[in-house]
Formats: C-alpha cells, sequence, structure tokens
C-alpha cells in the first residue's frame, strides 16, 4: 500500500519514468495527456507546450478532469521528478493504467535544450543563460526581464568600468553605454580586465564592446568615444537609467554630479586608490548627491590619482563590482542600495566602514534653497576645472 | 583615549600611521591634539579659521561631525574619530 511516507526511491521504483527526449518525443505524436504538477509561480515562469496545470494537492480530485479516460496516456512532470513521480503513483492508485513521470523534471528538459513556453518574453536561450538568476525568488524572470531592458551608462572603461562591464554584461543589463577617449595602455592591464594584451592601442570602448559582444550577445554595446563636458553631459545622460561613475578626476564627478541631480538619474559612484575605495549611490532628492557628501573638492597635493600614487589591481576589482552589484539591485528594484551610506573597503586590513550621509539642507544643487533651473539654463554648467582648482565660479 | 583613522593620503604626514590614539573630550580636541603630534597635518585639517577645512569629511564613529556639534561633539574613550578625504580616482 502506498503512504506519503514510502520514501521517493520506493516511490520510483513502482511507475513508470521517461526521459525528456522519450516524452518530447510522444507528445509530438500527439494523445498524450500532459499535466505540470508543480505550483502556479513555478509554472508562470515557464512550462511546456499543451501542458494543464495540477498542483500536487489537486492531483487525486481534479484527476477526472483532467484525465477522464483511466486507460488513456498522462505524462507527469515536475520541477525536477520528485513530485510528478508521487502523482504518478497517486494516479496509478486511482487505476490509471498508463501514466509515466519525466524524469529529471523540466530542468532536465530545459537542460537538454527542449523548448519550454516562458514568461515575460524571455527566449529558451535566455531562461539557460539567466537560469541562475531567475531561480533567486528575489530576481526571477520578471526581474531578469527588467535587467534586460534597462540601459546603464560607464563613466570610464578603465579601472572601475572594466569589471562592472563585465559583469553588468553578463547578467545581461539589455543596454551599455561606455563613455571614454582614452586607448589601451600596457599599464591598464594590471587591473582593467575587459582589455588584453592583443588590442594595445586600441580605444578602450571599442576594446570593451569586443569584449561584452563576445562573452553575451544580449547586450547592446553604445561606444561614446568623447570625454564628459558641460557641452555633452545631458545628451549622454538623457538615454539612460542608471549611471556608473567610474571617473578619474574631480571636475567630472561634480559636473556629472550636478547633471544627474537635473535629470534625476541615479549614480553609483566609487573611487580608488592605493589600497583603498569608497562607494555610495546617489539618488537625487531621495539621498544625498555628491556635493552633500564633498561639498568642496580637496586641493590637488590631497587627491592623487592612480597614475600618481598607484593603486592595486584587485582594488578595481572590488569596487568596480560593488558598483555592478548596486546597479543590478536599482535595476530590478530589489534590495537596499548604497543611498545614504558611504561604504569604505581598506584592503590592507580587510575592513569595511560604513558611514552615514545626510542630505545637506544647503546643498546648492539638492538642497532646500537649491534654484529651480529653468529649461534655458539646463544645459549651462559652471567651471569645473576653476571649481576644483579652488578659484571663484560664476555659476 | 580616543581612536583617530588616518586616510592614505594623510598617512605620510603621521609617519605612516594608519590609525593613532589621541587625548581629547570633543572631536576638536582630539583632532588638535593629532595635528600636536603630527604637526604637518595641521594644514590638511584646519583652516586658518581654526575649523574644519570643508573638504575634510570627519565622523565621530558613523556619523558626520557636521549634523552632530561639529568640533564640538564630545568624544569619549571608546569613540573611533574618521577622517575621510574625497578620492577621484576611477583606476
Amino acid at each position: 500500500m502506498a503512504t506519503a511516507a514510502d520514501t521517493i526511491e520506493q516511490v520510483k521504483a513502482r511507475i513508470e519514468e521517461v526521459t525528456p527526449a522519450e516524452a518530447r518525443g510522444e507528445i509530438e505524436r500527439g494523445e498524450v495527456v500532459l499535466l505540470d504538477t508543480r505550483e502556479l509561480t513555478e509554472w508562470n515562469e515557464s512550462h511546456l507546450e499543451g501542458a494543464t496545470l495540477v498542483p500536487p494537492v489537486e492531483v487525486v480530485e481534479r484527476a477526472d478532469e483532467v484525465a477522464p479516460d483511466a486507460g488513456q496516456r498522462v505524462l507527469i512532470y515536475c520541477a525536477s521528478g520528485n513530485r510528478s513521480a508521487r502523482a504518478a503513483d497517486a494516479l496509478q492508485n486511482l487505476g490509471y493504467e498508463n501514466v509515466a513521470s519525466v524524469a529529471g523534471g523540466i530542468k532536465a528538459w530545459e537542460a537538454e535544450g527542449h523548448p519550454v513556453v516562458a514568461a515575460s518574453g524571455l527566449t529558451p536561450e535566455q531562461r539557460m543563460r539567466y537560469s541562475r538568476h531567475t531561480l533567486l525568488s528575489e530576481v526571477g524572470v520578471e526581474g531578469q526581464a527588467k535587467l534586460l531592458e534597462s540601459k546603464v551608462l560607464l563613466l570610464g572603461a578603465g579601472g572601475l568600468g572594466s569589471p562592472a562591464a563585465l559583469y553588468l554584461a553578463a547578467a545581461g543589463i539589455g543596454t551599455i553605454g561606455l563613455v571614454d577617449d582614452d586607448l589601451v595602455d600596457e599599464s591598464n592591464l594590471q587591473r582593467q580586465v575587459i582589455h588584453n594584451t592583443a588590442r594595445l592601442g586600441a580605444a578602450k570602448t571599442e576594446s570593451a564592446r569586443q569584449t561584452i559582444e563576445l562573452l553575451n550577445p544580449d547586450v547592446d554595446v553604445v561606444e561614446h568615444r568623447t570625454r564628459l563636458d558641460s557641452a555633452n553631459v545631458l545628451e549622454l545622460l538623457e538615454p539612460y537609467d542608471i549611471i556608473v561613475d567610474g571617473a578619474d578626476n574631480f571636475p567630472t564627478r561634480y559636473l556629472l554630479n550636478d547633471a544627474s541631480v537635473r535629470l534625476r538619474k541615479p549614480v553609483v559612484s566609487a573611487s580608488i586608490l592605493g589600497f583603498e575605495g569608497q562607494i555610495s549611490t546617489f539618488a537625487p532628492y531621495e539621498g544625498p548627491c555628491y556635493r552633500c557628501l564633498y561639498p568642496t573638492p580637496p586641493p590637488p597635493e590631497l587627491a592623487p590619482s592612480c597614475g600618481a600614487a598607484g593603486v592595486l589591481g584587485v582594488m578595481a576589482g572590488v569596487m568596480g563590482l560593488l558598483q555592478a552589484n548596486e546597479v543590478i539591485k536599482l535595476a530590478a528594484g530589489i534590495g537596499e542600495p548604497l543611498v545614504g551610506r558611504l561604504l569604505l573597503y581598506d584592503s590592507l586590513s580587510t575592513r569595511f566602514t560604513e558611514l552615514k550621509v545626510r542630505r545637506d539642507p544647503e546643498c546648492p544643487i539638492c538642497g532646500e534653497h537649491a534654484e529651480e533651473i529653468p529649461a534655458s539654463e539646463m544645459g549651462k554648467f559652471p567651471d569645473y576645472e576653476a571649481f576644483c582648482a579652488g578659484q571663484p565660479v560664476a555659476a | 583615549m580616543p581612536t583617530v583613522r588616518i586616510p592614505p593620503v594623510l598617512r605620510p604626514r603621521t609617519g605612516g600611521e594608519s590609525e593613532v590614539t589621541a587625548e581629547g573630550e570633543t572631536v576638536g580636541e582630539v583632532l588638535r591634539a593629532l595635528a600636536d603630534a603630527h604637526p604637518e597635518t595641521r594644514d590638511q585639517l584646519f583652516a586658518s579659521d581654526g575649523e574644519l577645512n570643508r573638504y575634510v569629511n570627519v565622523y565621530l564613529n558613523d556619523e558626520d561631525v557636521r549634523v552632530l556639534d561639529g568640533l564640538d561633539t564630545s568624544a569619549s574613550a571608546d569613540d573611533t574619530v574618521v577622517i575621510v578625504p574625497a578620492m577621484a580616482g576611477g583606476g
């Protein structure tokens, strides 16, 4: 007598199992009742064409409805072949004579490349490629579809931009824009892992595009072989949802901040030097902006560049990937972004420090008294080179 | 004594130390004690009026002293004063 306490091995010994390929052959020949014995959420992610959803608790009571003829061939699948084995066993106990369970379930079916009906327009190839994402309940097919629709602009295809672009591309961010006017140089390759030795002398945007296209053909790469400046910043930012700041100088960082606040676009900002890194996410009017955190740039002697002071190569990877992580959370609408928080990482001591960052009511850009910018002034910015050199600036 | 975390750009001015302890009952006293012990840090920390330079962010533990009482914020022996400079390195 079958009981729920039987082990799955005992159950499987009593029933017929077919491989996904055998099942497909039978389904294509027709005259098969195909049952999916999973839950609705699983069905919504993907299922086999022509199947009827009968969750495990409903199998016995709905048997008559879904398979009125007890002599009919019935194929049952679930996620991995266990629930469907128990369902086949239950149907046999009801008198069904020709029932089989699909071994390995829809996971084995998909792994062997058989077609499924997928939700949200993901193709079978995309369902395979992003399966480790869609298995996460926080992401799912819906979250992956959001990533595929996202447009992310990376400022710099260098140290921070390289790892960020690689992982964002792998994650299926649909459009990745790259702003950089530099060429790949030998001294870059210790950390700028999206480039390689064969591409020395190539434009960084072109080199990054080649690597991304080899990694993931889903990604549309847009090359902006230029430097961000007051004249082009609004036009460059406008088509994108999220900006990743990996700029190597203060004037660009202040310009980006002021423009992104005007356009209300979030910026995931990081910087690295030596063995240290900083990262925060600036979401305009939800949290502080870059100027709330740093109202005034430091004098040059307190702000050496990586080119002058050096940087541990892996710092680019650690901080660039923390940026990619922030982007994915923002794009999928999950988790808690680093809004209002500054995270410091010291790699020599392997220590993270989190500091609170508040909106500054006196912030000239996003504070209470910040002036509304008329449309005619939207594209006008102060002289950031002068501002960062400590000279008076006419706004 | 409170601990002061020294950022990399200031370490050449503290003999390479990344953390020092400094006497004081307020953040201002602690930082002035730091500047007394390592005079080369003074100009970086303080403007000529004795206030913190605008480009130096100072936190008491995880809170910006600008939203507390600034240099008058009281600091106790188990507090950490963190000096954070803006950095622009993109790698």
